[in-house]
């Protein structure tokens, strides 16, 4: 520890200061700009919740963050259910035949541009006659979101001992007896992660929900970028406000419900 | 990967499910995507013919084959318009992951560097904000950027300039929307690599007397090259196709090919146009895809 910390040169240190800066600094400015009262988002006019009001009024807006809130529940909950299988496959399951496809099928969507993801998908769900809507847009953010919850599960399953769920088989557990009691604890942040992350995705995801989606089903950020190419609006701030500070709540209950987790499973190993 | 054994099995049975929600939604809308390709774009609901209709018999299924073309295909190659989104797609990325390259190595080393504790901190630091939505930091940097924003008062303020600088609408936006959207894509794989060195090979190589510079360009550098490699391909394959900060941030001249793709679907509403320039576009990304594929596989299994 004493040596990592005598190469922490002035370099290392401004490097990440800066860095950090510039990731947060813009969020900083936005956040406080909501609570601006003047009506040019430039031209500060005193404190003020004007803008959040003006928000809660706008029932067009309330309507798409209701939508996309529905969307990034049930979006996040099926990726949840099918991505952690997945993860349990890819890693336990040795070499099965269409291993190779599985993978590749999982991890491509993390990096394909998103307006391919979002043609490809509405030209099957108009070639199999889907109405689009609500169930569209939340097939297709499952099928963006299992991806990543896969990868982090099965991050967390390859740093994982196989021998404490052998040791349960060998005691008498049948195979998934020992999933539940052994694997299922000690991946469960993992799992959380998985489904904020997804959560968090699909909330914020434009271009996929701009093709899959229906008339009269705007998701938030759909509405937003329409407001955005018209011009700074002081209430979109206030919006993202809120958005930001949603996220921020969930992933520090995540971390928490983590850690908890993290040592009752660590407590559970060393038994 | 755990040797064979009795829950191999069952692990496999897990698969299921996920193989066939990814062929039925990731796979087979390509096939979708080739076939409208193909077709000629019609004022009809659906906006193209042929339409197969399995319910018409197979000589109509015939006939539906036979009016496939690659007219599309020709339009893309040939008009200026879409081979320049191509061109201007690709250079921007590679321009892109360049600066990314450059500004993510030193924040990832010096998280590397970083006393244990603090690396997760650090970590934390960087994960949380692409965590946050990507539209809403564009938007944040809109606030700043636009005419009378902040950057423009503040360099107003300071005399350094007479008159407000045009910032939004132009190159240096979109550049800097995409390093600031993709930076943790860039460093985490980047801080991956090199937090698993081990420092020993570096004293070992200090103590034959290199210089710090000389030990980390012979031995530090080489060595975080699957990071460099993992983090060049995070960023550079999505930024081809990327649309909103080029839409948000850059102006109308010339367009990405992401755009281009949007335009043709939404405004024209051409939809096999959009298709074939998906198609293009899948070609132009399949050897960054396949590497990308091999270097995921081997750090996520090679354990």
């Amino acid at each position: 520890m004493a040596r990592a910390s005598n190469k922490l040169s002035v370099f290392n240190v401004t490097a990440l200061a800066l860095g950090l800066a510039f990731l947060y600094l813009p969020i900083v400015i936005l956040v406080i700009y909501s609570f601006n009262a003047s009506r040019l988002v430039t031209v500060w006019g005193g404190w003020s919740l004007r803008w959040y009001f003006e928000f809660f009024n706008d029932e067009a807006m309330l309507d798409a963050a209701w939508m996309s809130f529905r969307v990034a529940v049930t979006a996040a909950t099926l990726a949840t259910l099918l991505g952690t299988p997945a993860a349990v496959a890819l890693s336990r399951g040795a070499d099965f035949r269409g291993r190779t496809l599985f993978s590749g099928m999982l991890y491509a969507p993390l990096v394909m541009p998103e307006v391919i993801t979002g043609l490809s998908l509405l030209l099957l769900f108009v070639a199999i006659g889907a109405e689009r809507g609500f169930w569209t847009v939340t097939i297709a953010h499952t099928t963006l979101t299992m991806c990543f919850v896969a990868v982090v599960v099965q991050a967390r399953l390859g740093a994982l001992d196989p021998t404490l769920e052998e040791a349960a088989m060998d005691l008498g557990c049948n195979p998934l007896r020992a999933f539940v009691a052994v694997t299922l604890p000690l991946i469960l942040p993992s799992i959380v992660a998985g489904w904020m992350l997804a959560f968090t995705l699909s909330l914020d995801d434009l271009v996929i929900a701009s093709f899959t989606t229906g008339p009269g089903s705007a998701t938030l950020p759909i509405r937003i970028y329409s407001e955005v190419r018209l011009g700074v609006k002081p209430e979109i701030n206030a919006i993202c406000t809120l958005v930001v500070t949603l996220i921020a709540v969930v992933i520090m209950v995540a971390s928490v419900a983590a850690k908890l987790s993290d040592a009752r499973g660590k407590a559970a190993a060393r038994l | 990967m755990s040797s064979p054994s009795i829950f191999t099995r069952p692990a496999r049975l897990a698969a299921i499910a996920p193989y066939l929600w990814m062929a039925l939604f990731f796979l087979v809308p390509f096939v979708f995507v080739l076939k409208i390709s193909l077709s000629q774009t019609a004022i009809a609901q659906p906006p193209y013919v042929p339409v197969f209709d399995p319910a018409e018999g197979w000589e109509a299924i015939k006939t539906a084959f036979a009016a496939l073309s690659l007219d599309n295909f020709k339009l893309l190659v040939t008009d200026d318009l879409y081979v320049l989104s191509y061109l201007r797609s690709l250079v921007v990325a590679a321009i892109s992951t360049a600066i990314l390259l450059l500004i993510g190595y030193p924040i990832a080393y010096g998280m590397a560097q970083l006393p244990q504790r603090w690396q997760s901190v650090a970590m934390m630091l960087v994960i949380v904000p692409f965590w946050t939505s990507f539209l809403i930091r564009i938007y944040a940097w809109i606030n700043i950027l636009q005419h009378d924003g902040l950057l423009n008062q503040i360099l107003l303020a300071l005399h350094l300039v007479a008159t407000p600088v045009v910032w939004l609408s132009t190159d240096s936006a979109m550049y800097l929307g995409i390093v600031y959207s993709y930076l943790p894509f860039m460093i985490l794989p980047l801080y991956a690599t090199l937090a698993k060195m081990d420092p020993a090979l570096l004293e070992a190589a200090n103590d034959l007397g290199a210089s710090p510079l000389r030990s980390f360009w012979l031995v530090t550098f080489p060595l975080s090259l699957p990071g460099v490699g993992a983090g060049a391909l995070l960023c550079f394959i999505p930024i081809v196709g990327e649309f909103v900060i080029p839409d948000l941030l850059a102006g109308s001249n010339s367009l990405m090919i992401g755009q281009t793709l949007w335009l043709e679907f939404f405004t024209n509403k051409d939809w096999p146009v959009a298709s074939a320039a998906a198609v293009i576009l899948l070609l132009l990304l399949l050897a960054p895809l396949l590497l990308y594929d091999r270097l995921q596989r081997r750090q996520l299994e090679a354990r």
